[in-house]
């Protein structure tokens, strides 16, 4: 069946030339790079063998270090070593406050929106710090592939907003490296095992690593992979089960306020027997100080994580209910990141889909894998390849509407590339330029929701309120890059943005805004009313006080005129208060004390509209 | 290149009917989304990438109006030429609303309920049955689309905005107490 012509994609391209691309996993604690060789994929080492690329970089005297090098330099040089990067990018100077201590790094006082890190080689933004830890892995690539890379896929969490999106893909242009696109690690992970297995039905990626956790539901069917929701908690992870571990040893060992040197070695013992609980029912525990020896089973362990374990499967519930589906629907489920080597993990996961999860890849490799498959088909090497990912983007996008209020224009878990429009009008007599608010989030009020970009639309010709027509269009490309425009219809004006806002959300802000969108939902219900409520007032305030303005004098005698004016304060006595029920009953009275004035002021418009024009005229023009 | 003027269900490959293979229409959809998707032009000119988003974009929005029924029967009107801007429009069926009043408030007070979850999983589950019901009738009514019979799904369709809303504050109050109980 012929729908339609379609140039092939891969005419271009001489026959057997093979291009060389490479999938890249842009860690937060490592990074790795992968890529198809002999229809293999696989991550590509060092030339000391080391695949994995601690996601450091060092500014020393001789010059800038990557990785294990510049992790040995961290000792005693830790300000001019950068590490977790990744938790920097798309984030803007006021979002540092939010990260609180966690980063120990001198950051430059800057009238720049953007923050830059003081080191020995000058100040640095988070876009170049990566930029260093991919031309690293681009080169690794270009050396073990022997060429120059056509093209990189690189990874990001599906949480990640359209600013940390933006950051990635400028640090990759930044290191010289094409980006073919950018993928969600959870969907990079079920490309590895997809493919591989050749599986179709409903699959759910369960992504947790040190301080993330990551839910993906998809649909596999001969090739296209349909993201049907994702959902998470950005702020869960293993480096959480460490802390519920090093807090029992505090209990057991009588550690009440321990300083900063005995809480590094609590949280080392405490990752160790984590670690060593992955194989062993039980495992000794020996603090040197406070000296203290005892043991923790894997029953006791398992106590201490279950709740943390829980809340992961409440974010998995979600995510089936946003993808309208239920639990035993699920045909498979894939296991990502380190964390996932706890047994707990997997039972419970396990038992909450009803199956055995799948565990076959390395999770520490399985996003780079998945990458450089992508990578590989989007450089032409695979003209026949059937497969297709139809991705989504994480967090709804919205307008900010009169009184505070969210407009979701595109809501979460749709398929992207996607347009969608909604049409605006004036609020006010004779209004020429109108403010447009971008805004992320699940919440109904625009004070919850995440600020990404403020324009306005001027020129708009002068009309009467509700007269014009602003279309704002809202774009998604397949990276899940936004863009946004107005435009007036009756007169064609035109406003546009590309959405490159200058801090995103943080990760925690992102699972908080999830959270409370369901916890908030009533009260946010009761708030919007009353905005809703409060905006009416005003508009009828408003409308009332021009009117007596215009004509008030000619129309009323000040008998009238002071029962109005009564009504009015009491109106508006009412908006500044929060009673939503009581304002809307004190909009009626007004409107029902006005009946009268209203009428004359039609009958005095449509005189004067009338004068000057015949019957006959004015029948003409009714046609 | 795609012909983006033609109609949703010309470019599904699919008669213009409200009653739909939604199998087929799915298959027909990755198909598309195969050949035109910007992932199948990542290494070809700028010009076709941009073409591609456009395409790709548009079989997007064709896929989830077709799919959705609601959005079906209102781009079916909108081919007929009504425009259904039901924003501004309500129904005047006061049994209709009546019963959402009383829907509402059975909604508002479920949480006092012995078995809260119970009794809300059964609510979604009625109202999931009067929207299958408007859904039947207006495929009905779309067999053999007289004026009456587009006065009739017109009203149906400002009736399933009440009843999708319903639906959507019923699922949230069941992801609430699902997360406070289990």
């Amino acid at each position: 069946m012929a729908l339609l012509q379609i140039a092939e994609p891969g005419q271009a391209a001489a026959p057997h030339e093979h291009k060389l691309a490479a999938g890249i996993d842009l860690g937060t604690t490592n990074s790795l790079v992968a890529s198809v060789r002999s229809g293999t994929p696989e991550t590509l080492p060092d030339e000391k063998g080391e695949h994995i690329l601690p996601s450091v970089v060092a500014y020393t005297e001789p010059g800038v270090l990557v990785g294990s090098a510049a992790l040995a330099n961290a000792h005693g040089d830790a300000l001019n070593t950068i590490s977790s990067v990744k938790r920097l990018m798309g984030r803007g100077v006021e979002d540092l406050r939010l990260l609180g201590d966690e980063l120990p790094y001198d950051f430059a006082q800057t009238d720049s929106s953007v923050p830059r890190i003081r080191t020995r080689a000058g100040d640095v933004s988070p876009v170049e710090v990566s930029a260093e830890i991919l031309k690293v892995l681009g080169k690794r690539a270009e050396s073990a592939l022997g060429g120059e890379l056509t093209g990189v896929v690189v990874t990001v969490p599906a949480y990640f907003d359209d600013a940390q999106r933006q950051a990635t893909k400028d640090a990759a242009t930044l290191a010289g490296l094409r980006v073919f696109r950018l993928l969600n690690e959870p969907t990079a992970a079920a490309i590895a095992y997809g493919l591989d297995k050749g599986a179709d039905g409903i699959h759910a990626i369960y992504d947790l690593g040190g301080g993330t956790f990551d839910i993906s539901i998809l649909r596999l069917n001969r090739g296209v992979f349909e993201v049907m929701s994702t959902g998470g908690d950005s702020a869960l992870g293993g480096d959480d089960f460490d802390r519920a571990i090093a807090e029992w040893l505090m209990q057991q060992a009588g550690i009440e306020k321990p300083d900063s040197t005995v809480q590094v070695a609590l949280m080392r013992a405490a990752r160790r027997a984590k670690e060593r609980l992955t194989t062993q029912q039980v495992t000794e525990i020996e603090l040197e100080e406070p000296a203290w020896k005892g043991t923790l089973d894997i029953n006791t362990f398992n106590g201490l994580i279950d709740g943390l374990v829980r809340k992961t499967i409440s974010a998995c519930r979600r995510a089936l209910r946003d993808a309208g589906i239920t639990a035993d629907e699920v045909e498979g489920v894939v296991m990502v990141g380190g964390s996932t080597r706890v047994p707990r993990v997997r039972e419970l996961v396990g038992a909450f889909f009803g199956r055995e999860p799948l565990v076959d890849i390395d999770p520490d490799r399985v996003v780079a894998i998945g990458a450089a498959i992508q990578a590989d088909i989007l450089a032409g090497n695979k003209p026949d390849e059937e497969m297709l990912l139809l991705d989504v983007n994480p967090l709804s996008l919205g307008i900010e509407t009169m009184g505070g209020l969210v407009e979701k224009i595109i809501p979460r878990n749709t398929t992207i590339p996607v347009a969608r429009a909604q049409e605006f009008t004036t609020f006010k007599d004779g209004q020429t330029a109108m403010a447009i608010h971008v805004v992320q989030g699940e919440r109904e009020l625009v004070d919850d929701c995440r600020s990404l970009a403020r324009f306005e639309l001027r020129g708009i010709p002068p009309m009467v309120a509700g007269a014009a027509r602003i279309r704002v269009t809202y774009r998604i490309d397949a990276d899940g890059l936004l863009e946004v425009e107005a435009e007036e219809q009756t007169q064609g004006v035109r406003a546009s943005i590309e959405v490159k806002p200058s801090y995103g959300l943080s990760d925690n802000e992102i699972a908080d805004m999830l959270r409370s969108s369901v916890e908030h939902a009533r009260d946010d219900m009761e708030a919007r009313k009353l905005r809703e409520q409060q905006v009416e007032g005003d508009r009828v305030i408003e409308a009332l006080v021009a009117a007596l303005e215009a004509d008030g004098d000619d129309l009323l005698n000040p008998e009238e005129r002071s029962g109005i004016d009564a009504e009015l304060a009491n109106l508006r006595e009412l908006v500044a208060g929060t009673d939503a029920n009581a304002i809307g009953q004190g909009i009626k009275t007004l409107e029902k004390a006005c009946d009268f004035y209203v009428e004359r002021r039609m009958n005095s418009n449509i005189r004067k509209a009338m004068a000057g024009h015949s019957v006959n005229e004015f029948e003409q023009e009714a046609d | 290149m795609l012909d983006l003027s033609q109609n949703f269900f010309e470019l599904f490959g699919l008669p213009v009917s409200y009653t739909i293979d939604n199998t087929l229409l799915r298959e027909r959809y990755r198909e598309l989304q195969r050949s035109i998707h910007p992932d199948r032009y990542a290494s070809a000119s700028q010009q076709e990438q941009r073409l591609a988003m456009q395409g790709s974009t548009f079989i997007n929005e064709a896929f989830e109006t077709l799919r959705d029924p609601l959005g079906r029967a209102q781009y079916m009107l909108r081919l007929r030429g009504i425009d259904v801007d039901a924003d501004k429009e309500t129904t005047k069926d006061t049994a209709f609303l009546m019963e959402q009043l009383e829907l509402r408030e059975a909604l508002s007070e479920i949480r006092q309920q012995a078995d809260p979850l119970g009794a809300v999983a059964d609510f979604v589950d009625t109202v999931s049955g009067k929207l299958n019901r408007v859904i039947h009738e207006m495929a009905a009514d779309f067999e053999n689309p007289s004026a009456d019979k587009l006065d009739a799904i017109r009203e149906n369709v400002r009736k399933m905005q009440f009843l999708r809303k319903l639906h959507q504050e019923a699922e949230s109050v069941e992801a609430e107490l699902e997360e406070e109980l289990l």
